[in-house]
């Protein structure tokens, strides 16, 4: 049995701020394993970004409060120094974002960029980063590749600059990548090229890759394994294919139930989740889902529900105190 | 870009053009007094003012048709067709491009020193204050700006010299008025040094603070640019984030500001050229304004405004090489 | 639903043109955003207009709202030509077409309350005048679309990004238009809010006899809410059909790529028809291609469509369509996750 690539366990990320103590993380905890690719679906104020935020320790601000587990590679991130955590960032462990206009500098080309990266970890002389930058550049099948790696970003298409942060993530070789958002700001047909860059780059350079989304169709094209969150928790965790055949949560029902699908029949309705995502300064108590929960009981009001195992299946996890029976039945009914 | 900079130059021309209208109709259309008595002189008689009226010329109507005969005609004949810029009625006659060109160095030199001075203060105060945000440091010379960019430049300037001179006596003006000493810089470089150290940091004092603050604002919005978060990401080294991603971006529009206050200041700083005695251009507007020597201001006007222009024309080449995605 | 068509659009084109040079502007080239688009829309129903980015559906948007003035062609609100009208003319205009935008934040001032944001279109149409008849009626609306009445006085930014965008339609249906265009109106939401907007305009568009033009990028979104679709690429309309055709069987290569592109949640049903990925960028609206705008990208390209232009001609099944090569069944099926005999992953 191996090792994971990374161990995250109850990772809490809590900011004081004059409003209120922000707990934008609540207790966060998955695995994940090397070469393999999971995803963490959620909705804004989900936690999601600022979860892999903190892992590459780009949260630590003054007013923030870190807590728990980080291990990569048998080492904890929380408890690493600043300088310990920067020799890691795109070098372990490397990030790519939503908008590749605004997350590439616009006053420097393309070719100095990647070279920075390349240069930052590691004795490289500038020409020999500049060959390693055409060669990533060709890597992400960006077209002649030696002329376009001294163009300005503002130069290149969103695609082909989501192609370029990508190849600048990968700089050096990392092992895990972590991709938030990272075909959001895309258009339909780009969205598919990247994410089959992706896979194909996940398959070629064994990188375990963790993609952050709202989006339930990418989360089913491209990764193993799914963690759902809510208010800084995650509430349900499982094989991609459980998730959305067996779904547990009643979150992740509402999720899917609410989104219109080019694979079901045109006038199946959509049941959006009543209410709004909760305040983080104000948590509900208890569940955190239970305001908007259809299956609310007395007492999920009071008690947080635990991620416990489902019963047939210690990898699939649920945050939830209904009865599993309970569950399936549920479930049955609204499937 | 070539055809951008002529364009630039042609559109500089028409506007310097208008500038020299717009004196010309100002002096005339406002209330002042009358240029050939002063020249002939408050006791002269009636006669003389007369003779010397129409030696001036200003016994031509002085806008009227036909074009020929009027004042303002002889004065855009003389200014463009033989670039003269007519003589001083004030100073005995001497041409007034000789008039400015002795005071010139002075102008350039106190307002170069300024600049340096100014961006030397601003320039790490700004960062310092950006990157330790509401710390102490920040606080205290956030007001200190604030302070500086109130204060009026000629109080400073007398409070300087109050200080400086009688009191502490550091920076001595060289004997006889004049802050800056015969021979200029080249004439002796120390006690010029000294002399002129004084109203350097008078003009840069509201410059300076103007500019921290700006820079300060700037380098804190332009850290929480994803960029910035890219580059952390990559795993730079905090330094090279801050100057290399940060300042280098929050330094951009500072560069256009920068061009344009030293072309205003290039026109003459006024102030504080008076308050020094600084025989630079501004002082020569200040006093040729007072003498109605009409010539001169114009003279005056048309530099400043040629510097203004010049300065423009250049801040907005220098953009687009800092700019990329600026193109002409 | 009346026989006469609530919009007509007919050969519209509208050209931005590049200028270059800051004293004497030059033209140096034109962004063809829309370029000769034909197309009705009956009263009632919802259209759809799909497209990625700049194909010019939202300029298409703001054309039939007359937002902007068409270079050439007419737009026919009602019967009646409202191509050429002054703003004086136009005015009235305002009380039957609506828009609805994409972004809750920066499409409702800041500065104004809720209560005055709504109120506003009566205020510049002169009606409602009656001692609190105005709030009254802004509080009525509020409700419809789901707002606390109560929050009449409060101001934008203390409302979420869902809770906004029900202020913009409220503040759309407040004269009771006859068409509404909503330009990517849940695009910037999230999913589960989303929900809730996309079924508040379908139940509005029952109880007040709506037409709407509904604009997306997400073809998902797009076939729930819309009857008849029409999928554009670079300032024109390559297709278009009713719902279940065009889902069942697109016939223009682009909107089968589309279709194989849109990620699909079921990764039992993960298509092989993944590999269709398409290559390439979209092409620069400065400079569309020759002929068949599609053919730089098109797997099916072949001599003729860089020669002759296809025509939009209806084709196999309903669809209308522009190509010299339309889709075959089993081309659809491997596109179309409805595609007739899709073939799913097993294991």
């Amino acid at each position: 049995m191996t090792e994971p690539l990374l161990s995250v366990r109850d990772l809490r990320v809590h900011f004081h701020t004059d409003d209120g103590v922000v707990k934008a993380v609540d207790g966060v905890s998955y695995d994940v394993m090397p070469g393999g690719a999971l995803g963490v679906v959620g909705e804004s104020g989900s936690g999601k970004s600022v979860a892999s935020l903190t892992l590459m320790g780009l949260t630590r601000f003054e007013n923030a409060e870190i807590s728990g587990q980080v291990l990569f590679e048998g080492r904890d991130l929380l408890q690493a120094s600043n300088e310990e955590l920067r020799r890691v960032r795109g070098n372990g462990i490397a990030m790519i974002f939503q908008d590749p206009l605004s997350s590439l500098h616009p006053f420097y080309k393309v070719g100095a960029q990647l070279v920075e990266a390349i240069r930052a970890h590691g004795d490289v002389t500038k020409r020999a980063a500049r060959v390693r930058a055409t060669e990533l550049l060709a890597l992400v099948d960006i077209p002649d590749p030696a002329r376009r790696i001294d163009a300005y970003p503002h130069e290149f298409s969103g695609g082909m600059r989501q192609r370029v942060m990508i190849a600048m993530a990968l700089a050096n070789d990392p092992r895990l990548l972590i991709a938030d958002e990272p075909t959001t700001a895309l258009d339909v047909t780009v969205q598919a090229q990247i994410l089959a860059l992706i896979r194909r780059l996940q398959d070629e350079l064994d990188t375990a890759v963790v993609i952050i989304t709202h989006d339930l169709g990418v989360i089913a094209e491209t990764v193993d394994d799914v963690a759902v969150m809510y208010a800084g928790r995650i509430v349900e965790r499982a094989a991609v294919k459980q998730i959305f055949a067996a779904p547990e949560h009643p979150y992740t029902w509402g999720l899917l139930r609410s989104i219109p699908r080019l694979d079901l029949p045109r006038d199946a309705s959509l049941v959006p989740i009543p209410g709004r995502p909760p305040s983080l300064i104000n948590l509900p108590g208890g569940c955190a889902f239970h305001p908007r929960c259809p299956y609310v009981r007395d007492r999920h009001r009071q008690v947080e529900p635990p991620l416990d195992p489902v019963p047939d299946d210690p990898h699939h996890r649920v945050a939830c105190l209904l009865e599993p029976q309970t569950r399936r039945k549920l479930w049955s009914e609204l499937r | 870009m070539l055809a951008y900079i002529v364009r630039r130059l042609l559109w500089m021309i028409v506007l310097l053009l208008a500038v020299s209208l717009i004196t010309f109709l100002i002096f005339y259309v406002l209330p002042s007094g009358d240029p050939a008595r002063a020249r002939a002189g408050d006791r002269a008689p009636p006669a003389r003012v007369e003779a010397v009226r129409r030696q001036l010329g200003l016994d031509k109507p002085k806008v009227a048709f036909p074009w020929k005969d009027s004042q303002i005609r002889r004065y855009y004949d003389k200014l463009v067709l033989h670039q003269d810029l007519g003589t001083s009625y004030r100073s005995n006659n001497a041409p007034v491009w000789e008039l400015i060109k002795v005071r010139l160095p002075a102008t350039i030199q106190l307002a170069l020193g300024a600049v340096v001075v100014w961006l030397l203060v601003a320039i790490p105060v700004g960062i310092l204050s950006a990157l330790k945000r509401r710390s102490l440091l920040d606080r205290a010379t956030m007001g200190l700006t604030l302070i500086a960019i109130s204060a009026p430049v000629y109080w400073l300037g007398l409070v300087m010299l109050y200080l400086f001179d009688e009191t502490l006596g550091r920076f001595p003006l060289v004997p006889g008025f004049d802050s800056y000493p015969d021979g200029g810089l080249t004439g002796d470089p120390a006690a010029w040094f000294e002399s002129m150290l004084l109203p350097w940091i008078v003009l840069a004092a509201s410059f300076a603070a103007i500019y921290a603050r700006l820079l300060r604002s700037n380098l804190l919005e332009v850290m929480d640019e994803d960029y910035v978060r890219t580059a952390r990401a990559k795993g730079l080294r905090e330094r090279d984030v801050v100057v290399k991603h940060g300042v280098r971006s929050a330094v951009t529009p500072i560069v256009t500001i920068l061009g344009i206050d030293l072309g205003v200041l290039l026109g003459g700083a006024v102030l504080t050229e008076t308050v020094f005695n600084i025989p630079g251009i501004g002082r020569l507007a200040y006093d040729s304004i007072v003498a109605e020597d009409l010539n001169t201001i114009q003279g005056t006007v048309l530099f400043a405004a040629f510097f203004i222009i010049v300065l423009n024309l250049l801040v907005d080449i220098a953009y687009s090489f800092l700019d990329p995605r600026v193109r002409y | 639903m009346s026989a006469e068509p609530l919009v007509e659009v007919r050969d519209l084109v509208k050209h931005f043109p590049l200028t270059s040079g800051v004293v004497f502007r030059k033209e140096v080239g034109t962004v063809h955003a829309v370029d000769g688009v034909s197309f009705d829309i009956a009263e009632g129903e919802t259209f759809g207009l799909v497209g990625e980015s700049g194909c010019g559906k939202s300029t298409l948007a703001r054309l039939m709202t007359r937002l902007h003035e068409p270079t050439s062609g007419t737009v026919r609100f009602a019967g009646r030509d409202i191509s050429e009208l002054g703003p004086k003319e136009l005015k009235p205009l305002r009380r039957d077409a609506q828009m609805i935008f994409q972004d809750p934040y920066s499409s409702l001032n800041p500065r104004k309350t809720v209560g005055s944001i709504i109120a506003e279109p009566f205020a510049i149409h002169g009606l409602k005048t009656g001692a609190g008849e105005r709030k009254r009626a802004v509080q009525d609306l509020m409700q419809q679309v789901g707002l606390n009445p109560e929050h009449y006085n409060r101001f934008p930014h203390e409302f979420s990004g869902g809770q906004r965008q029900r202020i913009g339609v409220a503040r759309a249906i407040a004269l009771k238009p006859r068409l509404i265009v909503a330009d990517e109106p849940v695009s910037a939401l999230d999913v589960s809010i989303q929900a809730q907007i996309l079924n508040l305009l379908k139940d509005l568009q029952r109880e007040l006899g709506l037409t709407i033009v509904f604009i997306a990028h997400d073809l998902s979104v797009v076939r729930y809410m819309c009857d008849r679709i029409a999928v554009m690429y670079l300032g024109q309309i390559v297709e278009l059909a009713d719902s279940e055709a065009l889902y069942g069987h697109p016939r223009h290569p682009y909107t089968g790529a589309l279709m194989s592109a849109v990620p699909v949640p079921d990764p039992a049903r993960t298509l092989r028809r993944k590999a269709r990925v398409l290559r390439g960028d979209v092409p620069s609206p400065t400079h569309p291609p020759q002929a068949c705008r599609f053919h730089t990208r098109c797997p099916k390209c072949q001599d003729v469509c860089t020669l002759e232009t296809p025509l939009l001609e209806p084709k196999n099944g309903g669809n209308v369509a522009a190509c010299h090569f339309p889709l075959t069944e089993s081309e659809v099926a491997e596109r179309s996750p409805r595609g007739a005999g899709a073939i799913p992953e097993t294991g």
